[in-house]
């Protein structure tokens, strides 16, 4: 006798509920400041950093603008209200101060980023990839700085940037998300910890990708990274952006802003793998991400695109966006994000054309198993000088199962009457006959699940560096399968 | 081609199956030999396509009574993908699009399950390439379909060609084909039927499960089972397919009012 009939739907849950594999806690000794965020913590933070003046005045400002505002309610999201006074923001790893070489650095963080894949030592590290690690509030080791230095490319902690290359600090940052942009992008630039900056001079092809992986360790700590590129006329670069939190019965907060500018005929290419983690399948937990990217197209002809694959976090509220104000210039975004259990993500793209015939793609894939929640929010807005601009949108949704949500909610303001806006948009359920079907060609259920997301998300996946397409493709699989990993 | 000393291949016995609590199967007996080509007729609802999905695993159905040996081996204990691997096929009704998923790739995944299970060797994309096309002339299909999604935007005669194509690639011992007739026009059915010949042997068997005399005009069966209200009623050699042709299923009423009344009051069997 068989056994007893189990409905695809059910059985596709039970593969969805994977255990998260980035769940656990380094036991290191931290250096954290008190709970609680004020006028005074706003100055400790900048002081432990040893910023200049300017920086100080910029997170003054930011701190008591964001005291003015109030945390928006618009996004498909609910959640308990976060208590500011209850979170710690400013945790380091004890030992402190950047090391010269990596023998300084604590054993037990190398480690870390080695069991998350991210081998830092000289003998391991990843060939192709220079990599920026930050654990909490602190970069802890950045590779190949000195051969990029080479190039004239520099690639280093924020906070290090803040000292070497304060100038450009100061010429660039928040010029792209101004420090009152919105609620979470104020508390960012006031209590903002560490990141990464890149600059590519003019004319310089970036030799290799560069990478920054961000480590949440602390339970009670938020998260406040900032990122920085800048590419000058010409110059180009890939960039690529991971994430791992432990698993906490508390809500972490995780507040990023990332700032992309492109001068004339630049371009950057900016991927995201999300795994932070999710809370559990009765929504206890998980990383509260509220984040806020945008890229500046300054120049003419110049390009960016965002490609994500948002896979974790209880909340993910986030709209990497583009300004298109250089003439021809190109925005992107490439977006798979999977939510499950009682996973809630609004997330989406701004396509903003200033520039005449500034062109702008946007291709979304959700995917929603079990109670959770996936919204897509996009805006095309098209101003009166961007003649002949064009845009294409697709949007497609996935449901598993019979008890996850997904909506869409796509913004169209056109100032421009000869503007091109295209907007095509799909829903389909992974039907227990389609599963079915694989199956009784050999196929096994999760390998079937796994070609059929696979499929579904082909169009993101195909913008992603390779190594990334690969290690999305197993993020994807693990999240829906036993087997893998 | 019968042979009574060929090996059995299939042996359904007593077999009883519901879908949502509603019986369907009612205790379906059939024994399948090497080298047989058999094919069962009804009306629709007589539940000749749920024996197909049982026996092939789909989980909507839940067997509730009897046994299925597939080459001796309790078929029914094992998961879809197995029984596919194990050689057994079944060609769909309805074959369900699966946008994203290219037809080239799944045939090589599925091939290579089946070859795995057998201890060949995996085909690289450039074995496959080369195997599949040669399988290609079996339905006279077009190249352009392995570029495409697997079934998506296919016409019925061309998703009926790809399940032969898959049949041609697998070489299952025993091939189920549900309704592989209906919606094709006469060309599209002599080429389905074409191929299902070239591919039958000594060494594999056929199920045929089919409304109309004109499949089995195309492919001659060596036993033609009638079903009714989820039972075997008759079974015959190909005169009986003629005979159902000519007098129609109106006999199939009468014989089974009197199953109904040689039951034990209280159950009664659906006529679907």
């Amino acid at each position: 006798m068989p056994a007893a009939p189990m409905t695809s739907a059910a059985t596709v849950g039970d593969l969805v509920s994977q255990p998260y594999r980035y769940g656990f806690v380094t036991d290191i000794e931290t250096e954290k400041i008190a709970k609680g965020l004020s006028e005074d913590v706003v100055r400790l933070i900048s002081s432990k950093k040893e910023e200049p003046a300017f920086l100080l005045d910029f997170r003054l400002r930011a701190y008591r603008q964001w005291l003015q505002m109030e945390e928006p309610d618009w996004a498909a999201i609910g959640h308990p209200p976060i208590d500011y006074q209850n979170i710690i923001y400013y945790a380091a790893p004890k030992q402190q101060a950047k090391k010269a070489s990596l023998d300084e650095v604590d054993p037990k963080l190398l480690e870390t980023f080695e069991k998350l894949g991210i081998p830092l030592s000289e003998q391991k590290r990843l060939s192709n990839v220079a990599v920026d690690a930050v654990f909490d509030s602190v970069s802890i080791a950045t590779t190949y700085k000195e051969k990029l230095a080479e190039h004239g490319v520099i690639f280093c902690s924020i906070s290090e940037a803040v000292k070497d290359h304060a100038e450009l600090i100061e010429r660039y940052l928040g010029t792209v998300v101004p420090s009152n942009d919105n609620y979470f992008a104020a508390l960012n630039s006031a209590v903002f910890s560490d990141g990464s900056f890149v600059f590519i001079p003019k004319g310089v092809a970036c030799p290799m990708d560069l990478s920054t992986y961000f480590r949440i360790n602390s339970g009670d700590t938020g998260q406040f990274e900032r990122t920085l590129i800048v590419a000058e006329a010409g110059a180009s670069v890939s960039y690529l952006e991971g994430c791992t939190a432990p698993m906490f019965d508390t809500n972490q907060l995780h507040a990023a802003v990332v700032e992309l500018v492109t001068l004339e005929d630049a371009s950057i290419k900016y991927s995201t793998v999300q795994n932070w983690y999710a809370g559990d399948e009765n929504g206890v937990g998980g990383i509260y991400n509220f984040v806020t990217k945008r890229g500046q197209c300054r120049g003419d002809r110049s390009h960016i695109s965002w490609t994500q694959v948002e896979t974790g976090s209880a909340i993910t509220w986030k709209y990497p966006s583009c300004v298109l104000q250089g003439a021809d210039s190109i925005g992107e975004f490439y977006s798979v994000a999977l939510t499950n259990n009682r996973q809630q993500a609004d997330t989406g793209t701004k396509m903003i054309h200033v520039g005449p015939r500034t062109r702008s793609t946007i291709v979304s894939k959700g995917i929603s198993a079990g109670h959770s929640s996936n919204s897509y929010r996009g805006l095309v807005q098209i101003g009166p000088k961007a003649v002949g601009a064009r845009n294409y949108s697709q949007c497609d949704s996935m449901l598993i199962g019979d008890q996850a949500a997904a909506n869409t909610y796509p913004y169209i303001r056109s100032q421009q009457p000869d503007a091109r806006i295209e907007h095509e948009a799909s829903t389909c359920r992974m039907s227990a006959d389609q599963l079915f079907y694989l199956q009784s060609r050999g196929i096994g259920f999760e390998e079937a699940v796994s070609m059929m997301v696979s499929g579904f998300c082909r169009d993101v996946f195909n913008q992603l560096p390779m190594e990334f397409a690969a290690e999305a493709d197993k993020l994807l699989a693990l999240k829906l399968e036993g087997s893998v990993g | 081609m019968i042979r009574s000393d060929a090996p059995v291949l299939l042996e359904i016995r007593d077999l009883r199956a519901s879908v949502e609590e509603q019986p369907i199967l009612k205790g379906v007996s059939l024994t399948i030999r090497a080298g047989e080509i058999h094919a069962v007729m009804g009306r629709n609802g007589s539940g000749k396509s749920t024996l197909s999905k049982v026996l092939a695993g789909h989980p909507a159905y839940r067997v509730i009574g009897g046994s299925v040996l597939y080459r001796g081996e309790d078929l029914l204990a094992l998961e879809p993908e197995q029984r596919a691997r194990i050689g057994l096929f079944l060609g769909f009704q309805y074959p369900v699009e699966i946008p994203g998923v290219s037809n080239l790739e799944f045939l090589r995944v599925a091939t290579n399950a089946r070859r795995q299970q057998q201890g060949h060797d995996e085909l690289d994309t450039f074995a496959f390439e080369d195997l599949v096309h040669e399988r290609l002339k079996v339905v006279q299909m077009d190249p352009a379909f392995l570029e495409r999604s697997v079934n998506e935007g296919f016409s019925g005669g061309e998703k009926k060609r790809n399940e032969i194509l898959q049949m041609a690639l697998l070489e299952p011992l025993v091939a189920i084909l549900d309704e592989t007739d209906s919606g094709l026009d006469i060309d599209a059915l002599r080429i389905v039927a074409g191929g299902v010949n070239h591919l039958a042997s000594a060494d594999n068997a056929t199920l045929l499960i089919t409304h109309y005399q004109r499949l089995l005009d195309v492919i001659t069966p060596d036993y033609v089972h009638v079903m009714a209200a989820g039972r075997i009623l008759r079974t015959g050699g190909k005169e009986l397919a003629l005979e159902l042709e000519e007098s129609g299923y109106d006999w199939v009423d009468a014989e089974i009012e009197r199953l109904e009344a040689t039951l034990a009051p209280g159950i009664a069997l659906e006529v679907g």
